[in-house]
């Protein structure tokens, strides 16, 4: 099912038919939905930021050696794991190329720090980075990966700020991947109507609502019913 | 190059599209008069797919929606931010502001909290409070009427707690709170700190046929596609048109000037179209300035004749004083007790906060004047740009080490998924005169027109007040088990206090009074030196208040709106 088909379904649920798309009115009584009107063509850029992307994207920040380097040592810090797969498969050595040209401050950093990493594996195993075994991968990564927390990273070796930027990006453009997102479990970006923490999680985290607070608050049974008031200001309906 | 006049004469023309602009618009075509809509970006329909960020995931942009193009992330709805490309503005060394302009039909409305506090009885008569400011020339009775109908014209929920200060309404119901605002509800109560359901322009049920319910994806900020949020083109503008108004919308038309007549009255407005870059005039028997507090009052500045030689309205030499925005500073923290959450369900909820804190405090107890109330954030957001970065940080928290790689770095993004809670302070800073825009003779935008120069400084009042907010946020982490992130702000800093202008509440720049000497309008929101001009925007307002300007804008726009049909229909302007 197309995302579009399955955000129709989820608002239009059971019972409300009469939705509608924009435009055309819905059937108040009883549903109270509007069809959210996703086109998956667009992603809301203006036409100045339209091209300003064209143009990031016609420049190349790294070379092909660089972007495999990319790709390996992303996949060292956060390997891939069924069923969700890992950095490739959430292409986050673009989403890092992309980054890097997108805030230019970033450059410096991750080109100087690909040629650190180089540079380091030739001179203790002969080999560039990419071409070492996962052994010597992960021992040079075991000296660069701590740091001090109390510390400014700006004030770090640039290897060790290398590695903090790299897994950073690394995490961040995997759990904002499709995959990523199914490993993290998010349930949002979906309409839905919410009625409050399910109870098993109340529980969990030793909370409970307040009776009296819930009575304020939404009754979802009756969200389509249009509001009416008394003079006092008390909801009638 | 000429300037081009049309030949049209409207009743009403109406600069600039936000909230005040489009409840005038809203008002004054309903009744029957011919509408011209000037605004300076271009037509803006959160319904379009084009143009729709809501809905959207991060990985369908390449950059994951970091805020690059967009100070608040490229979802944001919001064309233009703090800058404006070609469109300048400069700043007073050793002061500070910082102008939010949103340059599209609807303007800041489309991306705003949608936060809907109404001012309280004692928020208009901040001098016979205490003894700063000024009182407003009309108190709440007067505007009350006009909340209630905003509330059931456009639909804000909340809930009656019968608060002197912060009113009654006629809300919709507000929805459950979500786990990490339970937590913040109980630390409150710890510190005898208030916590009501937040009172926010946002649908929870039905309030007619044309606008649709939320349906919880948390995305407000993105204006909402089904109109289940307040935008001023959903809920004002295009409802005008749909019900026969005559309404002409000048897009990408950025008014220069407003044309006055021998007589000193307004004839029109002059504007350019920023497509062809040419001068054009339009003429209308009244002007409504709605282009926000600081761009109405440099129009206002910009309209130089023999009449009023120091700018329209500016005979008391006070447009653009009293310039002020809420004061803003906040804090977050790390919550063990909501490490290791269940993402079994959907906690989007409305965009924003479903929980507050009013003002609580007692002034006469404290070392300053006025109040905050606080916002909360937190919960099980949708990944975007800068999730999982410094992922195992709070492990400091447990004496673990920070950093590494791995699987492991699969645990901690779930482990601590959720546990971070914020909170925000928006207060009431003092009006004064020596906080103003004025007109920076030295530059010029691409348009041509004379650009604002800023000039603002925080007094020790609005810094104590931060002090206070910063104490506050660290006993309400304290008391909810967690721990303050980051160095809490001191004396060096402020305590944290934002720069004016960050918190885009500005107001006060048109002041109204009953003395022309000492204001700029009257209480109609009418200029004292051109009765055919009206300031709908945050211009007016005496004072802030520790609540968020929209709804008061509203409110005051319809009630000067019906004080136009009026003096219209009486042909008395």
């Amino acid at each position: 099912m197309d995302r579009r088909k399955s955000i129709q379904t989820i608002i239009l649920g059971a019972g409300a038919s009469a939705l509608a798309f924009h435009g055309c009115k819905a059937d108040g009584a009883t549903s109270g939905e509007t069809l959210v009107n996703v086109d998956e063509k667009y992603f809301g850029r203006t036409p100045a930021e339209l091209e300003r992307l064209e143009k990031l994207n016609a420049e190349e920040l790294f070379n092909a050696r660089e972007m495999e380097t990319i790709g390996v040592l992303s996949t060292v810090i956060l390997p891939p794991k069924e069923p969700h797969g890992g950095p490739l498969e959430a292409n986050v050595p673009e989403f890092i190329e992309f980054m890097g040209k997108d805030i230019p401050e970033l450059k410096p950093t991750l080109l100087g720090g690909l040629m650190w990493l180089d540079h380091k594996s030739n001179t203790e195993f002969g080999v560039e980075f990419k071409s070492a075994t996962l052994e010597q991968q992960k021992q040079i990564c075991d000296e660069i990966c701590w740091h001090d927390p109390e510390v400014s990273l700006d004030e770090q070796p640039l290897e060790i700020q290398f590695f903090a930027l790299m897994r950073n990006l690394t995490v961040c453009g995997y759990y904002t991947s499709k995959v990523g997102i199914a490993d993290l479990g998010y349930k949002g970006n979906m309409p839905n109507v919410w009625d409050g923490v399910p109870q098993d999680v109340l529980d969990q985290h030793g909370v409970a609502y307040d009776p009296d607070w819930i009575a304020k608050c939404v009754d979802q049974s009756k969200r389509g019913v249009i509001a009416e008031w008394d003079e006092q200001g008390n909801l009638l309906t | 190059m000429q300037i081009i006049e049309e030949s049209e004469v409207y009743d009403v023309i109406i600069v600039g599209s936000g909230a005040g602009g489009g409840m005038a618009t809203k008002q004054l075509a309903d009744a029957g008069f011919k509408v011209a809509v000037v605004e300076a970006g271009p037509y803006f329909d959160p319904a379009d797919p084009k143009t729709m960020t809501q809905m959207k995931w991060p990985y369908e942009s390449p950059r994951r929606g970091a805020g690059t193009d967009r100070a608040f992330g490229e979802w944001d709805m919001s064309y233009g931010d703090w800058e404006v490309d070609g469109e300048p503005y400069t700043v007073e060394p050793g002061t500070e502001f910082k102008w939010w302009r949103s340059r599209m039909l609807g303007g800041r409305t489309n991306h705003w909290g949608r936060i809907s506090l109404r001012f309280g009885p004692k928020d208009f008569k901040g001098k016979t409070r205490d003894g700063l400011g000024d009182d407003w020339p009309i108190g709440y009775d007067d505007v009350k009427p006009y909340y209630d109908k905003v509330d059931k014209l456009i639909g804000v929920f909340g809930t009656n707690e019968g608060m002197e200060n912060d009113p009654d309404g006629f809300f919709l119901p507000p929805p459950k709170p979500r786990l990490h605002e339970l937590f913040y509800i109980n630390g409150a109560k710890k510190s005898g700190i208030p916590v009501i359901p937040s009172r926010m322009s946002m649908l929870t049920k039905k309030i007619n046929n044309d606008r649709g319910v939320c349906f919880y994806c948390g995305q407000c900020s993105r204006s909402c596609s089904v109109y289940a949020d307040f935008s001023s083109g959903s809920c004002l503008i295009f409802p005008a048109q749909k019900s026969g108004g005559q309404v002409k919308l000048y897009v990408n038309s950025m008014v220069r000037e407003v044309t006055t007549n021998d007589e000193g009255k307004a004839t029109g407005v002059s504007y350019i179209n920023k497509e062809d870059r040419k001068e054009y005039k339009l003429k209308g028997k009244v002007v409504v300035l709605a282009a926000s507090a600081c761009s109405s009052a440099r129009i206002l500045l910009n309209s130089k004749s023999k009449q009023h030689p120091n700018g329209l309205g500016n005979s008391s030499d006070l447009v653009g004083k009293y310039l002020h925005d809420s004061t803003g500073a906040s804090a977050a923290g790390f919550i063990p007790g909501l490490m290791d959450r269940k993402t079994s369900y959907n906690e989007d909820g409305v965009g924003g906060m479903h929980v507050y804190s009013p003002w609580w405090g007692d002034n006469s107890k404290l070392d300053f004047p006025r109040g905050y109330h606080i916002e909360v954030w937190g919960g099980m957001g949708q990944p975007n740009y800068g999730f999982g970065f410094n992922t195992n940080d709070f492990n400091k928290f447990f004496g673990l080490k920070v950093g590494g790689y791995g699987d492991s770095l699969r645990d901690d993004v779930k482990k601590y998924y959720g546990s971070v809670v914020g909170f925000g302070g928006r207060g009431e800073g003092i009006a004064r005169k020596d906080n103003f825009c004025e007109i920076d003779p030295t530059t010029l935008d691409e348009y041509g027109i004379p650009v604002l120069k800023f000039n603002y400084k925080w007094s020790d009042l609005e810094k104590k007040q931060a002090k206070h907010m910063q104490d506050t946020f660290e006993e309400l982490i304290h008391n909810m088990g967690g721990h303050p992130l980051g160095e809490k702000p001191g004396k060096e800093s402020d305590y944290g206090l934002l720069a004016p202008g960050q918190i885009i509440h500005e107001v006060g720049t048109t002041r109204m009074g009953n003395d022309p000497k000492t204001s700029v309008t009257n209480k109609f929101n009418q200029l004292h030196d051109a009765d055919n001009v009206f300031i709908v925007d945050a211009g007016p307002f005496v004072s802030q208040a520790d609540k968020n300007c929209t709804w008061t804008i509203l409110a005051l726009s319809w009630r000067a709106s019906d004080y136009i049909i009026e003096q219209l229909k009486q042909q008395n302007i």
